[in-house]
């Protein structure tokens, strides 16, 4: 029952932290590199405990990142929701990648996910973004492997700790 | 095997996933164009504000508190001397402000010989910048104040050095700046030595604004300075705006195409001004009012002028 609880915490948790992270301030600079953290965290979701993701999840949290970052409601529950079905879909497999392979395929996710974007923003009728714009899926691929060893080693130590 | 108690089949319940997507897309798209017609967003920010204004207070919290162990772990020797630059400037500012002051008692008085309705005085608050971000690629600031303190759209945000944006959304206590190098921003200005009119647009980069309609033939140099014209009544005139940086011709050859640098501080977060009052709109003139001869005398001519003809 508390094993279960902390897990539920974990899961909220994270994806509470990854709202704040969106928002957190970065040197201009490094502004473009900032990684779309709500999709990496529904993707590591998504492949470990698959029975909690599901596309009304994404939709769901795609509208509350819209309600906080003001842009177009819907944009991001739009993004997410396709990000999830094609995670889904093809869980099986990414799930039994090595870690390159599985950073590749988060790069080819996030690509998709910034061409839907750009769709997006050219049917609202807004003008071309800078060359910057495509630089996100890199930076998420590099965090990757990051957010995925840390995830996995607090969901450990919280395995450890109650048993 | 590990894969056989794998929760999501391999093959099936496809269709009906499918099915899901497409419904969950089209709803999407609903929300995305009703929002995009009618703006709902910004009514369930508002109600959401009161859990959406603490997490951005909540987000801007670190880099705040590093701000302020900076301030605080400043050495001595740093804090002296910016303090003496400060009221060398301060000295500086106080005497072309006495300068001013006499000027603008003349100018007082030369408008009341001239009875000029409008004037220049120009209420503002200060607020400070709440450091988040949540579109790298829209040139957006979040102020600590909003409609609460008597904040409303379209007000001019300016600091220091020159205009910075115009506020496009309020909530009860925060509120989101458009800068003026927004993509989707464009600001009318005059070039301080020639008087040229023309219209300075967001260049999609904290440091450009991109002046895509000089004429050929007008005389536009590197290094002129750009002030808010005022036209269209939402920035009040005589700003400074930018500095031309470059200027090219545009691929059509039929104008210049200039870039400048806007002069106020956009990149540092800090303390900015809200104007208050917004100015005036210069647009037509009012009708004027009706003058003439007195009435008792206009009477016995009007029915001359309904048309007997």
């Amino acid at each position: 029952m508390n094993r279960a609880r902390a897990n539920a915490l974990l899961f909220w948790g994270s994806l509470a932290m990854c709202y704040l992270l969106q928002l957190m301030p970065l040197p201009q600079a490094l502004l473009p590199f900032k990684p779309y953290w709500l999709a990496l965290m529904l993707v590591y979701w998504a492949l470990e405990t698959p029975e909690r993701i599901g596309l009304g999840l994404a939709f769901v949290l795609g509208l509350a990142g819209d309600a906080i970052s003001g842009e177009l409601l819907g944009e991001q529950a739009l993004r997410l929701c396709i990000l999830c079905f094609i995670l889904l879909r093809f869980r099986s497999r990414l799930r039994f990648f090595p870690m390159w392979q599985q950073s590749l395929a988060v790069f080819a996710l996030l690509l998709n996910d910034r061409i839907v974007l750009l769709m997006i923003r050219a049917c609202a009728g807004e003008p071309t973004p800078p060359a910057a714009f495509w630089l996100e899926p890199v930076s998420a691929m590099l965090a990757w492997p990051w957010l995925f060893l840390l995830l996995d080693d607090l969901r450990a130590r919280l395995r450890v700790h109650e048993s | 095997m590990a894969i056989s108690n794998d929760s999501t089949p391999l093959f099936a319940a496809g269709a009906s996933s499918t099915l899901r997507l497409i419904g969950y897309l089209a709803l999407a798209i609903v929300l995305m164009v009703a929002d995009h017609r009618g703006a709902y967003l910004e009514r369930v920010r508002w109600t959401l504000s009161i859990a959406i204004e603490p997490l951005y207070r909540l987000a801007a919290l670190p880099a705040r508190l590093a701000h302020e162990g900076r301030l605080a772990l400043a050495d001595r020797e740093k804090l002296t001397e910016q303090n003496a630059e400060l009221s060398r400037q301060l000295m500086l500012a106080q005497a072309r402000l006495n300068r001013l002051a006499t000027v603008s008692e003349q100018n007082q008085r030369l408008k009341e010989l001239l009875d000029v309705q409008h004037s220049l005085g120009i209420g503002v608050q200060l607020a400070k910048i709440i450091d988040v971000d949540t579109d790298p690629f829209r040139h957006r600031v979040m102020l600590n104040v909003g409609s609460n303190q008597g904040v409303n759209v379209g007000q001019a945000v300016i600091d220091a050095h020159g205009i910075m944006g115009q506020v496009v959304e309020v909530l009860p206590n925060t509120a989101t700046v458009m800068l003026i190098t927004d993509p989707a921003h464009a600001l009318p200005v005059t070039v301080e030595r020639t008087g040229l009119r023309t219209i300075a647009r967001g260049g999609g980069a904290l440091d450009t604004l991109e002046l895509p309609n000089v004429p050929v033939s007008a005389e536009v140099r590197v290094g002129d300075r750009l002030l808010s014209s005022g036209l269209g009544g939402h920035f009040p005139a005589g700003f400074p705006v930018g500095s031309i940086r470059a200027i090219s011709n545009d691929v059509t050859g039929m104008f210049a195409a200039a870039t400048a640098t806007p002069s106020a501080a956009l990149d540092r977060s800090g303390d900015v001004l809200l104007l208050h009052e917004l100015p005036d709109p210069i647009g037509p003139p009012e009708a004027a009012p009706v003058t003439g001869p007195p009435a008792p005398a206009a009477l016995p001519a009007a029915p001359v002028k309904g048309g007997k003809p």
